[in-house]
């Protein structure tokens, strides 16, 4: 039984219970939709908020700049920590980080995924036998557990972090993009193309590729949501890397001050929750449409 | 997210095309080099841990007759294609080292902390189904409508919250502001009690870290099962089913549910490696004195033996737990069910 990114809604299943016509279709349908709107908006947001960082605030985020664990206020929006730097300016200079590394782990997951996918799809056999048992083996290994064991033995590290985590992404996408290959090769334009004596390279650049990416997006906007989680999560077990502010790292220094102050937790879980949000609702857009086409 | 779902559960149901002997003895047979494969990754993780190996099955600070000992035991002065047998024995018998922190096998250390958190997971798990599937009922009766749209919203709310959030504001909420329930711990402090009292005790410590444990879960069960019932209810066995003049309530839960949560069973079990990972998460915010706690404590310590056991150990875990989904599937699914 194969899958593609239409996921459960096969020929046989009934059509959504979306008014037909009410959107648009295509791309840019995923805006008409209030959720994808919605989604793209809170994207842009962090985006932007991470990008003017330094416009936005007048703290220096590793600096001390006020008292120590001062309640939000107006000199201090979301208040200060432990030895009073402005948590505002942490969390939007956090966003950068997160964002950083949200955005390395997706483009190297869609790298290896893609192209595993790919190769196991179009050329099939033994290939395609051994590299899904390769993918099979790595989707068993408890994801969060691997990284934050080798993260302890090893040290803290973004590059290091960014290889773990596409290391444990990429076979959820290679199975999907190896399942749209599988559905479309046998299509008349891609067997004519072939008649036509298109390259191997070719038809992967010009004619599966095309095909492929927009399950690819969606994919990689719900994996780089999923990421942000686990690189919080494993700041709050004290795994983040010390030398870099990231919402993971914020939330591993509130970790310990919750009866003492509250903000600590509160705005870091905020904005983490914000950008997963984000990405999530866009997934669901995009792939909702992707389910009608 | 739930599509990352269906992706597993389509996975899963490809391994179990008919329920008999020999698809059983085939599912079993699966589980062995992915049983090797792990043992493999520890093997590796200890030759490749910064120091000496033996340093990563004994820890850091034993003396030199210590670690002779272990070398030996661990086979580490043999050629590297030798090491890795006796490694697999080792681990076999249960040997994955020793923590150094305590000097105790790191194995007899984690099976210690089990308990506490099965009884966790098992909690938040049950709570979870107790609460998805009336949820999900509620949301797929008119897909769109308002109920649908504010159940699904707050679910993919959760779903994208950190855990450790959402136990954070929980403390703060439940137990700071209104002191509900107690936020720390399984028992209460210099609690002597026994019997029936004393688990009233840890019931009432469980309750709080149950519940955002059950949160997770819930965000998943919720838009899964809701998405399974709209694709159900659209079906021509439905359509009969309300010809005949069925109340909505029984459609909906004799004929629409158990079909709808066929594919939920797999993702449940697909999910134990989440599960963990959250149970280990809100059992470090409650100091809930299980498996979770031992990792940070072995995280704080360095105390690389007891880390990688834990890592193998937790792996070994979600494959027994991936197994027991798949031939569960096989029971519950009449359609596979073949003698």
């Amino acid at each position: 039984m194969e899958f593609s990114i239409r996921g459960f809604a096969s020929a046989d299943r009934a059509p959504s219970a979306l008014p037909a016509g009410a959107y648009l279709s295509g791309p840019r349908g995923a805006l008409t939709r209030p959720a994808g709107l919605l989604g793209i908006s809170l994207i842009a947001l962090v985006v932007l908020l991470g990008t003017l960082a330094p416009l936005l605030t007048s703290f220096d985020p590793s600096l001390i700049t006020g008292p120590s664990l001062a309640k939000p206020s107006g000199a201090h929006l979301m208040g200060t920590d432990a030895i009073g730097r402005d948590l505002f300016s942490d969390v939007l200079f956090g966003a950068r980080a997160s964002l950083l590394i949200a955005i390395s782990t997706g483009v190297l997951t869609a790298a290896c995924g893609v192209t595993i996918g790919m190769l196991a799809g179009s050329i099939g056999g033994i290939v395609d036998d051994l590299l899904m048992r390769l993918t099979e083996a790595f989707q068993v290994l408890p994801r969060f557990f691997l990284v934050a064991v080798v993260i302890a033995v090893f040290g803290p590290g973004t590059a290091r972090l960014v290889i773990l985590l596409a290391l444990t992404s990429w076979p959820v996408l290679a199975r999907v993009v190896r399942g749209e290959v599988l559905a479309t090769k046998q299509l008349d334009y891609v067997l004519a193309s072939e008649a036509l004596g298109a390259s191997r390279l070719y038809l992967f650049r010009r004619v599966l590729l095309p095909q492929v990416m927009p399950a690819v997006l969606v994919m990689v906007g719900l994996i780089m949501g999923q990421v942000i989680l686990i690189e919080a999560s494993l700041g709050f077990v004290g795994l983040g890397d010390p030398g870099v502010i990231t919402w993971g790292t914020l939330a591993g220094q509130a970790a310990g001050l919750l009866r003492v102050g509250w903000w600590l937790a509160l705005f870091p879980g905020l904005a983490i929750t914000a950008a997963v949000l984000g990405f999530n609702l866009t997934g669901d857009a995009l792939s909702s449409l992707l389910d009608g086409r | 997210m739930y599509r990352l779902q269906q992706f597993a559960a389509l996975r899963s149901n490809r391994a179990l095309p008919q329920l008999n002997s020999h698809v059983v003895a085939r599912r079993l047979l699966m589980v062995a080099p992915t049983i090797v494969f792990i043992v493999l990754m520890g093997f590796l993780l200890v030759h490749l841990a910064p120091g000496d190996p033996v340093a990563a099955l004994a820890g850091e600070n034993g003396d030199a007759s210590y670690y002779a000992f272990m070398r030996q035991r661990f086979g580490l002065d043999r050629p590297l294609l030798e090491q890795l047998v006796t490694y697999f024995g080792r681990v076999a018998s249960g040997d994955m080292g020793t923590s150094y922190l305590q000097g105790r096998s790191t194995v007899a250390l984690i099976f210690e902390r089990v308990p506490a958190t099965l009884l966790l997971t098992g909690s938040a798990l049950l709570i979870s189904i107790v609460v998805s599937v009336p949820l999900a009922a509620l949301a797929a009766r008119r897909p769109y409508g308002a109920r649908d749209i504010g159940i699904s919203a707050a679910v993919l709310v959760l779903y994208s919250a950190p855990a450790f959030w959402i136990a954070q504001v929980a403390i703060l909420v439940a137990a700071l502001k209104i002191g509900l329930v107690p936020v720390q711990g399984m028992t209460s402090a210099g609690s002597t009690q026994t019997g029936a009292a004393r688990w009233l005790d840890i019931a009432w410590h469980l309750a709080l870290p149950a519940l955002v444990l059950a949160s997770q879960e819930i965000a998943v069960l919720v838009r899964l099962t809701r998405a399974g019932l709209v694709d159900e209810l659209g079906r021509d066995h439905i359509r009969t089913a309300r010809a005949k003049g069925l109340t909505e309530a029984r459609v909906l839960f004799r004929h629409a549910m158990p079909r709808a949560l066929l594919p939920v069973v797999t993702v449940v079990g697909a999910r134990a490696g989440q599960l963990i990972a959250g149970a280990v998460i809100v059992e470090i915010v409650f100091g809930w004195p299980g498996v979770g706690r031992l990792l940070l404590t072995a995280i704080q310590t360095r105390d690389t033996p007891l880390l990688l056991a834990l890592f193998m150990i937790i792996s070994f875990a979600v494959v027994m737990a991936n197994l027991v989904t798949d031939l569960a599937y096989g029971v519950l699914d009449s359609r596979v069910r073949v003698r």
